[in-house]
């Protein structure tokens, strides 16, 4: 009846697991109460919940990356203390079994719910706004996206309370990952995780890259498109190349795990070789999934905070394109080890390395862009410089693994360790920071603290530098990743600095909370009231912050590279406004509960078959498939905004926007 | 001994050719790249702060975005250090070839490795002899290992020696590696294995040419690695002293890479089955 499912499932002898579980049911609980006792649930419902508003989609991934950033950041800290203490004759606090639990969490929340839900939740929010458009191209797909992806997340972290998660690393190699090696629920909590939260994913890159090529603002031809919508494009073309590859690849273990074939298993003829080449198909371009959209960001507040375009513009796509297509020519240096023979490792280092090209061209290209501009350092642009710096060591020691001999001697250590958390943290944590600051306002109207900004950033800064630089080091000296017990006593200072360096991190993280709060309560004293606080660019500050549902009462039509400076120059140049358009009545795609209810029904089905609950795997199948077919026969697609509200909406921006168009004239 | 484990620095300080080689390639490019960014982190640093809006003596531009002559500069910088570290990366990459023997006046000494859960059997195909988790290899003189694993994927690796490779069941890896000064040298497995994969530590004793044929006379000592013995071994275990046997079933390395039981051999020559007592540190239980 209940499969695999039994009372030994609840972890009742691991205290860890257990306490964990119970904190993090009574803060659900709490949440839950708090909201009814409120009587939020309806606004919840119909303002996101159901929404096909890209904005509140957005929205709604970024709070759920936060959320998975503490999970995500409670795994390390842990893998941080247990490094510490488990030298010499100590074991540490965490068994084996736990210990290669908490690291295989830790790489698989990190990037598939932390990263992926914070940049996907950035291209939902901005994208369609800096197009000057209303909604990206499939709005209700767009929701499903998002369940799909909740629905991944609550699998992953189901496994702390029933059985166990996988642990055998974030990419599940086998042999190890088969069920000859891990014949327990773990694995398959990974399998099932991401593939339902990988549909989400794929829809993503299907709806964003039919949105940027197919929907555009009037005169929005591609050369005049801002860079982060370009970087947009290319993640998104690279998502739907590269997801495909990982749903196969994860489903052929499926196949080898639950009907006993034989594609990556020792015996049968199988080859775990294959599993390595085709998961990095997929894991290299993840990489540049996650940071072109941060290159993307880095481009726009480079530009807005210097007061100035951005440096070579066409360079920049020139070069995001080109990173967007070597990146899958280079897998092959993630096992440059393996023995493929000098020829074949010597071509992929040189291909990895030419990334690096455009990639230092971009960095010379922000540089410039400062270089004669006004740079107000304001938080964002904090994260920008720290990037900068952060980055190009990163660039070196990406550049390093690249050279196979290099490789040879430093590969699976620390030192890589050291490298990918640099590039990751230092380019995509750091952009999505960047992000957050900039477009918090844009979102709800009010601009987040910049002393506690600044404050959360120095502690990433320093935190990130003291946490990862020992971790260079302790490579060097034959220090491999995934230990669980350290076996020289010598490494324990630096372990012990990388975990001061883990705890400073921790508070940045602390203080966000803290900004969010603080920010909040003050929010009458931060309000922005002009819908342009930063002295903007691009068109998503064109419209009022936060803006109204269908995002402008008109298109607005575009001139020149950056649509909303050209205009803004213009409108100060004449002290006027362009003429009142003739406004009219504005179709928008109605909620929709199909998204959570799909992604139910997905998450009954994955728990189903990651525990052998047949006849409830079918149920869940059954219904996620039956809700499909009800919303296909749906009557009513969309709901009209009459003109009346538009006007007067679109009147009452004009007479703010008068207001702020005489100061900026009387400024300059 | 020269060094006591537990204070070498790694690849910091190399033992054999192989590794030197490669610190010295680290460093080469660490150098290279490092008198482009250097510069460049300091003029980051530098434009955005005189370029800050408060300094009234720089010159604001606000419409200058494009410079065909910076354009030209800026792709060729990072392109011409690529060049020169691709060509270090092709002419490195067939040096150092993990398959490709050393250029040595000595034959190398043969060594078959196989990665078990969670220890290490070296088996000494000319000698006739095996070791657990212990490689002694004479000083000065070229290794040449033949790879696999006997359960999931690891890596081996010495770091004081140089270059790791993965072992792969089913598979043969080639490895060539040399350690030029005798001494006690530390070495591990680089790729995750399952629980007891902390416990893959071994010892390399890298010993005078003279001590190793002493040595692999004085092993034959040892009980014998025959078919039951193997079964005994490959029972996981962790954190697993080193010893020896003194003989080895022929066929042994070549029957755990095509996964395929061990021919029976004749009873006169079966010692009594060797009993592994693998002896963790204290307070430690075997996993598993």
């Amino acid at each position: 009846m209940f499969g695999r499912l039994t009372w030994d499932s609840i972890p009742f002898n691991q205290p860890i697991p257990l306490i964990t579980s119970l904190i993090v049911f009574v803060v659900i609980a709490a949440v839950l109460v708090w909201i009814t006792r409120n009587h939020w649930w309806p606004y919840l419902w119909n303002e996101y919940i159901t929404s096909t508003d890209h904005k509140r989609i957005g929205i709604m991934y970024i709070v759920l990356a936060l959320v998975m950033l503490v999970r995500g950041f409670a795994d390390a800290i842990m893998m941080r203390a247990q490094q510490s203490i488990a030298i010499g004759q100590s074991q540490g606090y965490l068994p084996p079994e736990h210990y290669n639990q908490i690291f295989s969490a830790h790489g698989t929340i990190m990037i598939f719910f932390v990263a992926m839900p914070f940049v996907i939740g950035f291209m939902n929010f901005v994208v369609p706004l800096q197009l000057g458009v209303r909604d990206v191209a499939f709005p209700t797909m767009n929701n499903v996206s998002f369940w799909l992806t909740a629905s991944g997340v609550l699998l992953t972290n189901m496994s702390l309370f029933l059985g166990e998660f996988a642990r055998t690393g974030w990419l599940a190699f086998p042999p190890l990952s088969e069920k000859a090696f891990s014949p327990g629920v773990g694995v398959d909590y990974y399998l099932v995780a991401l593939q339902i939260s990988g549909v989400g994913t794929l829809l993503t890159g299907v709806n964003f890259v039919t949105t940027i090529l197919k929907t555009r603002a009037p005169g929005m031809s591609y050369l005049r498109m801002p860079v982060f919508c370009w970087t947009a494009l290319a993640s998104n073309l690279l998502i739907i190349a590269a997801f495909p590859v990982l749903t196969v690849t994860l489903a052929l273990l499926m196949l080898d795990r639950y009907l006993g074939f034989h594609f990556f298993t020792n015996d049968g003829g199988g080859n775990s070789m294959l599993y390595m080449n085709l998961i990095w198909v997929w894991g290299h371009p993840e990489v540049y999934i996650l940071v072109l959209p941060a290159f993307g960001i880095y481009s726009e507040v480079v530009a807005t905070f210097s007061g100035k375009p951005l440096f070579g513009y066409r360079s920049m796509v020139f070069a995001t394109l080109g990173i967007c297509i070597i990146s899958f020519c280079v897998w092959l240096h993630h096992f440059f080890t393996m023995g493929a023979g000098a020829d074949v490792n010597a071509i992929f280092g040189i291909a990895s390395m030419i990334i690096g090209v455009p990639t230092g061209v971009k960095i010379y290209n922000w540089l410039f862009t400062m270089y004669g501009g006004r740079v107000r350092f304001n938080v964002p642009m904090y994260w920008t410089i720290g990037f900068m710096l952060t980055f190009m060591i990163g660039g070196l020691t990406g550049v390093l693994l690249a050279i196979p001999p290099v490789d040879f001697i430093v590969h699976n250590s620390l030192f890589l360790i050291a490298h990918f958390h640099q590039v990751i943290i230092g380019g995509v944590v750091f952009a999505i920071m960047a992000g957050y600051t900039y477009w918090f306002p844009k979102a709800f109207g009010f601009t987040l603290d910049e002393r506690l900004g600044k404050a959360i950033f120095w502690c990433w800064f320093i935190g990130f530098h003291l946490a990862f630089m020992p971790l260079y080091v302790l490579g060097f000296w034959g220090a491999t990743r995934r230990m669980q017990h350290i076996p020289d006593a010598t490494w324990a200072p630096w372990l012990d600095v990388a975990f001061v360096g883990a705890v400073i991190i921790g508070a940045g993280i602390a203080l966000t909370v803290v900004q969010l709060i603080y920010s909040i309560r003050t929010r009458d004293q931060r309000r922005d009231v002009t819908g342009d606080p930063w002295d903007g660019r691009t068109l998503e500050w064109l419209t009022l912050s936060p803006p109204p549902h269908y995002n402008f009462a008109v298109l607005p039509d575009v001139h020149g590279e950056e649509a909303y400076w050209t205009r803004k120059q213009t409108a100060i140049k004449q002290d006027q406004l362009i003429k009142e358009p003739d406004y009219q009545p504005i179709e928008m795609p109605v909620n929709t509960p199909t998204g959570v209810i799909v992604a139910f029904f997905a998450s009954v089905c994955g728990f189903a078959v990651i525990w052998y609950i047949w006849w409830l795997a079918i149920l869940g199948l059954i219904g996620a498939f039956a809700i499909f077919v009800w919303y296909a026969w749906r009557d009513e697609h969309e709901h009209i905004i009459p003109v009346e509200e538009v006007r007067a909406n679109a009147r009452e921006r004009r007479r703010i926007r008068m207001e702020h168009l005489h100061k900026l004239s009387q400024s300059t | 001994m020269f060094l006591i484990s537990g204070c070498n620095r790694g690849i910091w300080d190399p033992v054999g050719p192989v590794a030197a080689q490669e610190k010295q390639l680290l460093i080469n490019s660490t150098a290279i790249m490092l008198a482009i960014i250097i510069p460049t982190m300091i003029a980051t640093v530098g434009v955005a702060w005189w370029f800050r809006r408060g300094n009234t003596k720089a010159e604001y531009r606000p419409d200058w975005e494009y410079s065909g002559a910076i354009e030209m500069v800026v792709w060729s910088i990072p392109a011409l250090t690529i060049m020169l570290l691709g060509g270090i990366a092709w002419i490195g990459s067939h040096n150092l070839e993990p398959s490709r023997p050393l250029p040595s006046t000595t034959p190398p000494l043969k060594v078959d490795v196989v990665s078990l859960d969670w220890k290490w059997l070296f088996i000494y195909p000319d000698q006739g002899v095996a070791t657990v988790n212990q490689l002694v290899v004479p000083a000065g003189t070229p290794v040449s290992f033949r790879l696999t694993s006997a359960t999931v994927w690891n890596s081996f690796f010495v770091p004081q020696m140089g270059t790791m490779i993965y072992t792969m069941p089913r598979m043969t890896t080639r490895l060539n590696l040399q350690a030029d000064r005798p001494g006690v040298y530390n070495g591990l497995s680089s790729h995750f294995s399952g629980d007891g994969f902390p416990g893959m530590q071994f010892q390399v004793r890298a010993v005078p040419a003279d001590q190793f044929a002493t040595w692999a006379h004085g092993a034959h000592a040892g009980p014998a690695l025959d078919g039951a013995a193997y079964d005994q071994l490959q029972k996981p275990s962790s954190y697993v002293k080193p010893f020896t046997y003194g003989s080895v079933q022929p066929g042994l390395f070549d029957s755990i890479v095509a996964n395929r039981p061990l021919p029976p051999i004749s009873p006169k020559t079966t010692p009594p089955a060797m009993h592994v007592s693998p002896q963790p540190p204290a307070g430690h239980n075997n996993v598993r």
